[in-house]
């Protein structure tokens, strides 16, 4: 039992809370202040970390809602620690370009920003599923007003925010409902009082009715966010509207916590529902796969290649996930924090592209942009190697892996999937040649690197540098812990030697399952 | 040998009395001349009325004892609800202060006639008896009737009254008709009596009682705006002087609420059977057509009307399950939805007030800008009642849906979570409006009236005491959505007062 977590959580909005009673200009360094320590923490909260340990670590238990059953329960297992890490970074990087511009409001700006940290923390750390989802909707509310005030204004910010946010809320009021279902029911299973502690709900053995509807609520949310193919309605429209340091975040960090969510919840506690729509899921991730790659390909606003592109990326990271075993989770993991290291530095590097192209994101407006430019255009050479998979990268590691385990699982798809890595190198190689080569555009003035533009671009570069030549770092840390999230789907799947028992595809006739399915 | 007069539990009855000594002294004290008197004496004794209802509400909590022969019962949930009554008349004493309202109605009468209605409300949720309850029905509406019309040189707030007066009639002889039909089906106006002879499973399935339960729940469906029997809403919300608005938006659904429960999952509970499934669709219903009506609206007022109805099928189905957790999540979320509302009414009042836009939406655009003080209590306000997370509203709805799958009512749940989807339609467009910045410079100066268009132009800004409603409410928003527990308990405690639920 230790406050370690409650610290590193409530930190950032602190920090910014801080933030807004002092004079204007203190107000940045408020909110970098916290973010930075809020790093500092997560950073010795990583080293730390003891990777043989079963089970959380640093772990907070306070009863909150006595009367819902509800509790603070924070953790730390190999599952979050480098989306904790991830998290702190890209914000710490966002904060600090946010600082570097001159803002409209800034103490609302930065007490925004550091609620959004707190929030996406929160949903990392939380270890109760009613607190999970607190905190999953949370973190997108501040998005509301960030884009609502400092979104770009000749984009219509409040119809896409709004679009954005009543998308994204319809999957997480459904979960809430989910949940609420799986803590009640499940406290019906076991007899006991009513709790949504993850620990309490493992072992509840839902009958495979109500894991399916349940299933689907929670699929719905968490494939929103993401966003996945067919839900994927809000993103152009909210990309275009917010603003740089804050969809560098949104789009880094939020759709992980999605990810996180599906093995954190849904492959521990449904597990026979995870099955049966294993291939459902995989379908979907396919097409979000090529339909995303397609679309990165033809859009000429930067911003949409950079978004379309997380659409395919995050494909990958459901393909992994319902790939139902240890490698597929593994590479799903990894990819998620290579993701959203790479796409931060893609949108600062964005933002300067614009610069030099009169303000303009149309890849057709650049052009030729590295003639003066060297730095930079090495920087985003390493970025987009990195983005599509090159060999030697981590997102390389991750991709492998995710393939090796949908191979393992399902070969058609992970064939199919295959072309998705080719068609990366594709979109990814037409924005760096079309942005830095070809013909020096109307409206260029080709500049280089200006140091404060650096201070933000140089170290998350690092980050994918670092995570390149040594991606066991984030592997072996949670070797154990992600494996457990699949493990008993997996077992579904390929039941361990037991003869006596039929092996199930999870719809063969059920086990035992005398409960009653919910009346509706 | 003298006859003997029931006995009378003076202590018990003593937040009632409270209300209506109050009554006749601020009646009294506005015949005076002196405008202090009027203007600042008056509404202060109706402030302290309500204080003082409150206080000994809180000395009487725990008693829970029958009064005048169990003609009503003053038990916890009549006592939560009473303090959702009393709060909810300080905060309209406040926004009414200086406001042209009170003016118009000649001070004094204003304040008797709320203290006089907000006695019927407490009437109305301890009535344990269906004299009583018709009693009580009566007593809140007739003095709310009038208040709608107070502003009596506005022809809007005319209407609202005699709107309201039609409707509420027919709604109030629906009622009663339906209460005599139960008592011809079983023999007795006392809910326990009733509750008894409901025990007789042949007369469970009795014409007459049957006719009496659909009769009796529109009548008390035309007071808690359950669609379809919500048309007046948004006519008299939009008519209706502000401060009167926000008092029936809040007390009154609070009252007829706590009736609803009273009459349905104590007295009926045995015919749930039959009952359960028709309120079910009537709580789909309102939640359906409360949250669709608003999302046109320009006013906030006729908004709030709508969404008051929704809220109003959100509450319908904890009455539904008639469980413990059932009854409890009702009266958590009457009193969330009161600091909620207050908070947006609040700005309302103000808005009103400053830009001379009336209830417009456009008068909170840019209002982050201009009043923060305003702009965040709205924002607050807005947020819990689309249920997000950090406001009282998320863990209200929270346990609405945790009683409804519990009462095996899981559907239930999934129709309240798709009313707040539809209903983010448009209190997002109120959060944009007010952090959104105004396209031309906003009018701070009130606009002069026309001559003719509006003989009361209300020239006097709104003051400390509009800031601190709309402050204290919107704070209490947050801290009730981050510390509910204390709050919960309070439901715990009104719902374990109520013994023969499901």
């Amino acid at each position: 039992m230790t406050i370690h977590l409650s610290i590193l959580l409530w930190l950032p909005a602190a920090a910014a809370l801080i933030g807004c009673l002092l004079p204007a200009a203190a107000t940045r360094l408020a909110a970098l202040l916290g973010s930075v320590l809020a790093l500092a923490y997560a950073v010795v909260l990583v080293v730390d970390f003891e990777s043989g340990a079963d089970g959380l670590q640093y772990v907070t238990d306070e009863t909150w809602i006595r009367s819902l059953g509800i509790s603070y329960i924070l953790g730390v297992d190999g599952l979050n620690l480098f989306l904790i890490l991830l998290t702190t970074v890209l914000f710490t990087a966002s904060t600090l370009w946010a600082a570097m511009k001159s803002w409209d409001r800034p103490r609302q700006f930065f007490l925004m920003l550091g609620v959004a940290h707190s929030g996406v923390l929160g949903a990392l750390m939380a270890q109760d599923l009613a607190l999970f989802v607190v905190f999953f909707d949370l973190m997108l509310v501040p998005f509301l007003f960030l884009t609502y005030v400092w979104g770009r204004a000749d984009r219509e910010p409040v119809r896409a925010v709004t679009k954005l946010f009543i998308y994204t809320l319809v999957g997480s009021l459904l979960m809430l409902t989910a949940a609420i279902a799986t803590g009640v029911l499940s406290a019906r299973e076991t007899g006991g009082d009513v709790s949504f502690a993850f620990a309490d709900l493992a072992g509840a053995g839902l009958s495979q009715g109500t894991q399916e509807w349940i299933f689907l609520c929670f699929a719905a949310a968490f494939l929103v966010k993401m966003p996945a193919f067919p839900f994927h309605g809000w993103m152009p429209d909210g990309y275009r509207a917010m603003p740089l340091p804050v969809l560098a975040v949104f789009s880094g960090v939020l759709s992980k916590v999605a990810a996180y969510g599906f093995l954190r919840v849904v492959t521990p506690l449904f597990p026979d529902a995870a099955v049966e729509f294993q291939e459902l899921m995989l379908i979907l991730a396919l097409i979000s796969i090529l339909y995303g790659s397609a679309m990165a390909f033809t859009t000429t606003d930067a911003r949409l290649v950079l978004g379309y592109s997380s659409v395919a990326q995050l494909g990958f990271i459901v393909l992994g996930i319902f790939a139902l075993n240890e490698q597929g989770a593994q590479g799903a993991i990894l990819q998620s924090v290579n993701h959203g290291i790479v796409v931060a530095p893609a949108f600062v590097i964005l933002a300067l592209l614009a610069e030099r192209a009169a303000g303009s994101e149309d890849v057709r407006d650049m052009g030729g942009i590295a003639f003066r430019a060297p730095w930079l255009a090495a920087l985003f050479l390493i970025v987009a190697l990195a983005n599509l998979a090159m060999p030697g990268s981590a997102n390389f590691v991750g991709e492998f892996l995710i393939l090796l385990g949908v191979f393992n699982s399902k070969l058609a798809i992970a064939i199919l999937a295959t072309t998705g890595v080719a068609l990366a190198a594709v979109y990814t190689l037409r924005l760096f040649i079309r942005a830095m080569h070809n013909r020096v555009g109307a409206d260029v003035t080709s500049l280089e690197l200006r140091g404060r533009d650096a201070l933000v671009l140089v170290p998350l570069v690092g980050c994918i540098l670092a995570l390149a030549l040594y991606p066991q770092l984030a592997l072996e840390k949670g070797e154990r812990a992600v494996g457990q999230s699949v493990r008993s789907a997996a077992q579904i799947i390929d039941p361990p030697a037991q003869p006596a028992q039929q092996p199930l595809q999870g719809r063969a006739p059920l086990p035992a399952a005398p409960e009653e399915v919910p009346t509706p | 040998m003298k006859a003997e007069a029931p006995h009378i539990d003076w202590e018990a009855l003593s937040p009632l009395l409270a209300l209506f000594g109050g009554a006749i002294v601020v009646l009294l004290l506005g015949l005076l001349r002196s405008r202090f008197v009027r203007e600042a004496i008056v509404p202060a004794l109706s402030f302290a009325a309500f204080g003082a209802a409150l206080g000994l509400g809180v000395w009487q909590w725990g008693e829970d004892t029958d009064l005048i022969s169990a003609a009503m019962r003053m038990d916890e949930l009549t006592l939560m609800t009473l303090f959702i009554v009393a709060v909810a008349g300080m905060a309209t004493v406040l926004l009414s202060w200086r406001h042209v309202a009170p003016r118009e109605a000649a001070h004094g009468e204003f304040h008797a006639l709320l203290l006089t209605s907000a006695a019927g409300m407490i009437v109305l949720a301890g009535a344990q008896n269906l004299v009583t309850v018709f009693l009580g029905l009566e007593l809140l509406s007739i003095p709310l009737y009038v208040l709608c019309a107070t502003e009596m040189r506005r022809a809007r707030s005319l209407e609202s009254g005699l709107k309201y007066l039609i409707v509420g009639s027919v709604g109030s002889a629906t009622l009663l008709y339906g209460l005599a039909m139960i008592y011809g089906a079983t023999g007795d106006t006392d809910f326990r009596a009733i509750a008894e002879a409901l025990r007789d499973d042949r007369l469970v399935e009795d014409a007459l009682l049957l006719g009496g339960m659909a009769l009796a729940m529109v009548g008390l469906a035309f007071k808690a705006s359950i669609a379809p029997f919500h048309q007046w809403t948004p006519d008299v919300y939009e008519g209706a002087p502000t401060p009167v608005t926000a008092f029936m938006a809040t007390a009154t659904k609070a009252s007829a609420l706590a009736v609803i429960v009273r009459l349905f999952d104590v007295a009926l509970v045995s015919a749930q059977i039959h009952w359960g499934p028709v309120l079910a669709g009537l709580a789909t219903i309102t939640i359906i057509v409360g949250n669709v009506g608003a999302i046109g609206q320009t006013s906030l007022k006729r908004l709030l009307a709508w969404s008051s109805v929704a809220q109003a099928g959100y509450m319908l189905a904890g009455v539904v399950v008639s469980t413990q957790l059932g009854v409890q999540a009702v009266v958590f979320y009457l009193a969330v939805y009161l600091v909620m509302n207050l908070a947006a009414f609040a700005v309302i009042v103000a808005r009103e007030r400053e830009t001379g836009l009336g209830d417009s939406i456009e008068s909170v655009r840019g209002l982050m800008l201009s009043r923060p003080a305003l702009a965040w209590p709205l924002t607050l306000a807005m947020l819990g009642l689309a249920g997000i997370p950090a406001t009282a509203g998320f863990i209200g709805k929270f346990f609405l849906i945790d009683a409804a799958v519990d009462g095996e009512y899981a559907w239930l749940g999934i129709v309240i979570v798709v009313g707040s989807m539809i209903s983010l339609a448009y209190y997002l467009r109120v959060i944009a409006a007010v952090w959104t910045r105004p396209a031309e410079p906003a009018t701070t100066s009130p606009v002069p009236v026309l001559a003719g268009a509006d003989p009361v132009a209300d020239p006097r800004p709104a003051g400390a005491e509009v800031y601190a409603v709309a402050v204290v409410a919107g704070a209490a928003t947050l801290a009730l959505g981050i510390v509910p527990q204390p709050l919960l308990d309070l439901a715990e405690s009104a719902g374990t007062a109520l013994t023969n639920l499901l």
